[in-house]
């Protein structure tokens, strides 16, 4: 392949993108009202839509003739790219919220950065996703002060998924080797930067919903490099159930 | 949840037209209200402007006195400009 970083640094963020969104669907018809069901699924649905985008560039770029199709449904859990903290099962609604204001605090930034990449391609991604993403973070951040800020029992869920959730939250601002030649390329971006910005942002919205910055800065990571939690061979099973048993089946 | 109060919900479809009432749904203040109808009702491209009411500040005439209120108009029919020759001249009437 003639440009494997490129094609591993785009299969982290498709494989980002795809998992969260599979985990939100796992919601749907089980959401705390129904407004909030469909909200979830809404941004469910973005995920998946970017994914495809992410996937479509992938496939594109290993030049094997396959599709995005194989790579979301035919690689195994050690094949996979995406961060630990988005294979994290549901748990509440407090923990749902809080998985995602992690992700959608990083990724509002990230799309933006990625604006400026040098490849054209990666940067129309960005630019089209950036949108969602900020709906995204100002869904998940008005519900992080809402239950933080709440009643007792929403300010203890929420305690609790800050406690749960914070040693996932490292790794999506921590370079690995392939972020790290992306960004030396240009293509990628600039990961300390990008974490300033987050981390304040995160500062700013616990802040106001009154609830307690953990101080530890330990982080499980090794989700980019294809060593995952026990959590993602059950999504795959999911997920890929159908391609599996019955191989090229279409709609 | 349950004691969230139900919103009325107008949205504008384009730019000129007018908010039109589409539906309500509950949320527990305007913002959520808000970001509700914007997931509820929008989400295939219907708006691209949103009003929310608090239901209770809805007032409504009594289904009672439809009579008095509406009969009335029934023959009146002089009150459709429909009885003036329009000159060529005046369009978009």
């Amino acid at each position: 392949m003639k440009n494997q970083n490129l094609f591993h640094y785009t299969l982290q963020h498709a494989d980002n993108c795809l998992i969260l969104g599979q985990r939100l669907g796992e919601w749907c018809g089980h959401g705390p009202i129904l407004e909030q069901d469909i909200a979830m699924t809404n941004i469910s649905l973005d995920l998946i839509g970017q994914a495809r985008m992410w996937y479509q560039y992938a496939a594109e770029i290993q030049g094997e003739g396959k599709t995005e199709d194989d790579l979301a449904y035919l690689r195994d859990a050690w094949d996979y790219r995406n961060v630990l903290l988005v294979e994290q099962p549901n748990g509440d609604f407090a923990k749902t919220i809080f998985r995602q204001f992690l992700f959608d605090s990083y990724s509002c930034y990230f799309y933006e950065a990625l604006m400026n990449s040098s490849d054209e391609h990666l940067a129309a991604i960005a630019a089209k996703s950036h949108k969602e993403a900020l709906y995204h973070i100002k869904w998940s951040a008005d519900w992080v002060v809402r239950l933080g800020d709440g009643t007792e029992e929403s300010h203890e869920r929420m305690t609790a998924a800050v406690a749960e959730l914070w040693p996932y939250s490292g790794e999506l601002t921590k370079a690995n080797k392939t972020e790290a030649e992306a960004s030396k390329d240009g293509i990628g971006i600039d990961l300390q930067a990008l974490k300033e910005r987050r981390d304040a942002k995160i500062r700013e919205v616990l802040t106001e919903a009154a609830l307690t910055i953990p101080e530890s800065t330990y982080a499980h990571e090794g989700g980019k490099d294809g060593r995952h939690t026990e959590h993602l061979g059950y999504i795959l099973a999911d997920l890929q159930f159908l391609q599996r048993a019955y191989p090229g089946l279409e709609w | 949840m349950k004691n969230w109060p139900l919103w009325e919900i107008f949205i504008r479809s384009k730019a000129g037209l007018n908010h039109k009432h589409v539906g309500s749904l509950h949320a527990a203040d305007e913002e959520m209200a808000i970001q509700n109808a914007r997931d509820v009702y929008t989400r295939r491209n219907e708006g691209v402007s949103i009003w929310v009411v608090k239901s209770e500040f809805i007032v409504a005439s009594d289904p009672d006195d439809s009579d008095p209120l509406y009969e009335p108009a029934k023959d009146k029919v002089y009150r459709h400009p429909t009885f003036y020759e329009l000159p060529d001249e005046v369009k978009h009437m």
